[in-house]
């Protein structure tokens, strides 16, 4: 197992899209050719060497590398982007599209990101210790087709637009979020443990939704089925009592979606 | 000296010219083509070696959807359609965007990128043609036109149920020099009228709400008038009841229509010399036959209703079509009639936009994905095919997408390979749902288009359909030095390696576009200049003043002044009147 060090050095003036930093393009390069990759800023490229220091060389393969990015880098965009395998580790927050279209392996944040962590995520395991914005694991801006593999988990919240559009994996929410949770979902689990806002699993056609807090403002178009107690996904645990609902039948093709509503945070439904 | 160029050795595919394969040279002067160079022409002229490539005339689509507020409205709908496909500038060419609704500026590359220098926009509404044609003015490598959309148009179905042929004859004269387009289209007529009070119509013999007059009324009023004016291209029909399982037979009722109608373009051009008639004889141009060949009475017992169709035009001379082929992947439907999108997007649940274009038609986007494991889209793709292997006579039949309705134009070369080698259908069958042979007669079908056929269906006919023979489609003395040159050696071709038929049919070796090249293997190397082509008829002013005065009186419809409505010159690059001495 080898470690590359990237520690920031400033001139974040202009944001930085960074898709570079992944173990599959560290592996097999010293720390040199490392801090050589080149990386836009605006208009322009410029090797990764002018934001960090370089520390470590890559290990042989992408397997055994691990990236550790020492500090704070949230004017760095799309770490870890469409990384197979190996380890990322960021001691601080990032910029938007962490992790995004990510197939492998594992991202740790020990901070927070901006929006649109895990995009299209195919696979591996995203782990945000703080908190997150908006479309965590969603489709890209127009697209339909969401996260279809692998695992977010935010210790903290999230705000609009999670998951939407996504067909397999899972997602799960220590915190709150805001609009729009699952919009459009086919397939897949969200787990949110805290509240929502409103336009939970709106025009959802499959997968599952689970809210363990207070939805402000249902969504029309569901209809309560049943109710269980202590749910449990593979190892994903959800204990107290829900009520069960299948949805979302407001559109054309009556969704076969579920929602798992937590009976004492909403006891007016 | 520019435009001057010599293709020496190359096998020509000239069909309209009866050349079929034979080695020959090619000498293109000031832009044209002519018989010879002279000595000291040659000397400064470019001179291209084609030993052991296919020649052919630059490609010409008949039917695709590149320009104006529907194409714009897909573009809008789909930013996930453009940020994984783009390119970069060059030092000539812009950067661009977008797989199925390409920008602009990558769509005319790509186009010419396959050897294709001709293009017709397959749907102008009238209120939407100065926006249509600052689109086409902006696509690069391409001389283009428009079909005007006049099919649920207020004032001439206000004629036909009054039997005023000739003030309809008048009317559609006045559009097309007012709006600078080529030819008419006819999108589910009457049809979309209804639609505007959310409402279709089912058969041909159904009267639509209060203009009272029905699809076969329209269908026969536009195809008469369009003879009595001589216009170079049939009435382009978008048949009714499109898109809907057992929409085959009203396809073919409809074909019946204008079946004693006698062609009579009367274009005043100069015509090259081609040995064939380059004339058309046709009185009706159905397109894409695929989305209106359904068969069955259900998605549940849905099949193919190709060959109730291919029948009959085998059986008549009256008709050409295009196919719009499902090539399978991304696609963005885009058409006038409405009520038709509304329907996919009740099936598919996807995002969808529609408009009422006032007193003239109307329109509708959607985002779809042809899938090779779903039954309905595997029969589609068979469907498309058979269109074109099923129609005997190549002169009948046109090659498209209907792009990008059934996939966008840069699939043309998988498209070919299908056509061309049975082993590229028999694979696919292999990947795709097994509905695709149990519900077509696309399994059994064994012939294999020769490269003549392919240029016939993607250059000569298309051409020769709409009334652009006499320059375009053909290597004939006299036409437009617009030559593709493709890596296939006709003499070593082995079509069960069609792979390396879409690799040659992707990235032309040359194009070729009034004698200079344009582009040579993928890489755009040049930026022509470009021609708009629209239908200047001459009606006698006193017809036109009777007519126009319905039209003022009625512009209070509209929400817009009647000065402002003309399209004027200015928006055209070149702008390229085709002359017609009307007999009316």
């Amino acid at each position: 197992m080898a470690v590359v060090t990237l520690k920031p050095t400033g001139n974040f003036d202009l944001t930085v899209e960074a898709e570079v930093i992944t173990p599959d393009n560290f592996a097999g390069k010293s720390a040199q050719e490392i801090g050589q990759l080149l990386v836009w800023q605006g208009p322009k490229q410029y090797p990764l060497a002018n934001y960090f220091e370089v520390k470590g060389d890559g290990a042989d393969t992408t397997e055994e590398t691990t990236i550790t990015i020492d500090g704070d880098v949230s004017r760095v965009k799309r770490i870890g982007e469409g990384m197979t395998a190996g380890k990322v580790l960021v001691k601080g927050s990032t910029g938007m599209h962490a992790g995004a279209e990510m197939v492998g392996g594992e991202i740790i944040i020990e901070g927070d990101t901006d929006s649109w962590a895990g995009m299209e995520m195919k696979g591996g395991l995203l782990h945000i210790k703080g908190n997150t914005k908006d479309h965590l694991g969603s489709a890209y801006r127009g697209s339909w087709h969401g996260m279809t593999g692998g695992r977010i988990v935010v210790d903290g919240d999230a705000v609009n637009q999670v998951g939407g559009g996504m067909s397999g994996g899972e997602i799960v929410i220590g915190g709150s979020v805001k609009h729009f949770c699952g919009i459009r979902i086919n397939g897949g689990l969200i787990v949110v443990k805290g509240d929502a806002f409103r336009t939970v699993g709106a025009e959802m056609t499959g997968g599952t939704i689970v809210v363990g807090g207070t939805i402000e403002r249902f969504t029309p178009g569901f209809i309560q089925e049943d109710t269980e107690s202590d749910i449990k996904f593979d190892d994903i645990e959800c204990t107290g009592e829900y009520k069960k609902f299948t949805g979302d039948y407001a559109i054309p093709q009556k969704g076969k979606g579920t929602m798992y509503v937590s009976s004492v945070n909403n006891e007016c439904l | 000296m520019s435009g001057t160029i010599a293709i020496k050795n190359g096998y020509v595919f000239d069909p309209l010219n009866e050349i079929n394969g034979d080695k020959m040279d090619i000498f293109i002067r000031n832009g044209k083509v002519v018989t010879e160079l002279s000595a000291s022409e040659m000397k400064d002229a470019k001179e291209i070696d084609a030993t052991g490539k296919t020649v052919m005339p630059g490609g010409v689509d008949s039917h695709s959807h590149v320009a104006g507020a529907k194409v714009n409205g897909g573009r809008m709908m789909r930013p996930e359609d453009h940020y994984k496909f783009y390119q970069k500038k060059t030092p000539i060419t812009h950067s661009g965007c977008g797989y199925t609704v390409p920008s602009v500026y990558l769509g005319g590359y790509e186009y010419s990128k396959m050897g294709y220098t001709t293009v017709f926009e397959a749907a102008v509404p009238p209120m939407e043609a100065r926006h249509t044609h600052e689109e086409m003015r902006s696509t690069p490598m391409l001389d283009m036109g428009g079909y005007l959309v006049l099919g649920n148009n207020w004032f001439l179905m206000r004629y036909f149920k009054e039997g005023n042929i000739e003030k309809a004859a008048a009317y559609v004269a006045w559009m097309l020099k007012t709006h600078k387009t080529y030819g008419i289209k006819c999108v589910n007529p009457a049809g979309v009228e209804n639609w505007g009070w959310g409402e279709n119509v089912g058969a041909l013999d159904q009267a639509n709400i209060h203009f009272e007059v029905t699809p076969e009324d329209i269908i026969n009023g536009l195809a008469e008038l369009n003879e009595m004016l001589g216009i170079p291209m049939p009435v382009h029909l978008h048949a009714n009841n499109l898109g809907h399982p057992g929409c085959w037979e009203i396809t073919r009722d409809s074909l019946k229509i204008p079946k004693n109608i006698r062609a009579r373009p009367n274009t005043n051009v100069e015509w090259a010399e081609t040995k064939m008639n380059p004339l058309r004889h046709e009185s009706i141009y159905l397109t894409h036959c695929q989305f209106n060949a359904f068969g069955g009475t259900s998605w549940r017992d849905f099949e193919s209703g190709v060959k109730g169709i291919t029948d009959y035009v085998n059986a008549q001379d009256h008709i050409v079509m295009d196919s719009g082929c499902v090539p399978f992947g991304e696609a963005t439907v885009m058409t006038g009639d409405g009520p038709a999108i509304h329907d996919l997007y009740v099936l598919t649940g996807h995002k969808w936009s529609n408009t009422d274009v006032e007193c003239e038609c109307g329109s509708g986007v959607l985002p779809f994905t042809y899938l090779k494991n779903n039954p309905v889209h595997s029969v589609q793709w068979a469907m498309g095919l058979e269109v074109l292997l099923y129609v005997k006579d190549a002169w009948k039949s046109i090659m498209t997408t209907d792009s990008p309705n059934g996939g966008p134009f840069i699939k043309y070369p998988q498209v070919i390979a299908w056509l061309m080698s049975n082993k590229a259908r028999q694979d696919t069958f292999e990947e795709c749902h097994k509905w695709a042979q149990d519900r077509s007669g696309l399994a059994a079908e064994t012939r294999e288009m020769t490269l003549n056929e392919i240029a016939i269906v993607t250059r000569a006919n298309a051409a020769r359909t709409i009334g652009m023979s006499h320059c375009k489609g053909t290597l004939a003395v006299g036409a437009d030095g617009d030559v593709a040159i493709y890596d296939i050696d006709p003499k070593a071709l082995e079509v069960s390696d069609y792979e390396s038929i879409i690799r040659a049919f992707e990235n032309a070796a040359y194009t070729i576009k009034d004698g200079q090249v344009v582009s040579q293997k993928g890489e755009i190397v040049a930026i022509p200049e470009k021609k708009t082509y629209y239908t200047d008829i001459a009606i006698s002013a006193d017809d036109e003043k009777n007519m126009l005065e319905d039209v003022r009186n009625w512009f209070k419809y509209y929400t817009i002044g009647f000065n402002n409505y003309p399209t004027p010159e200015k928006y055209l690059a070149n702008p390229t009147p085709i002359r017609i001495d009307a007999e009316v």
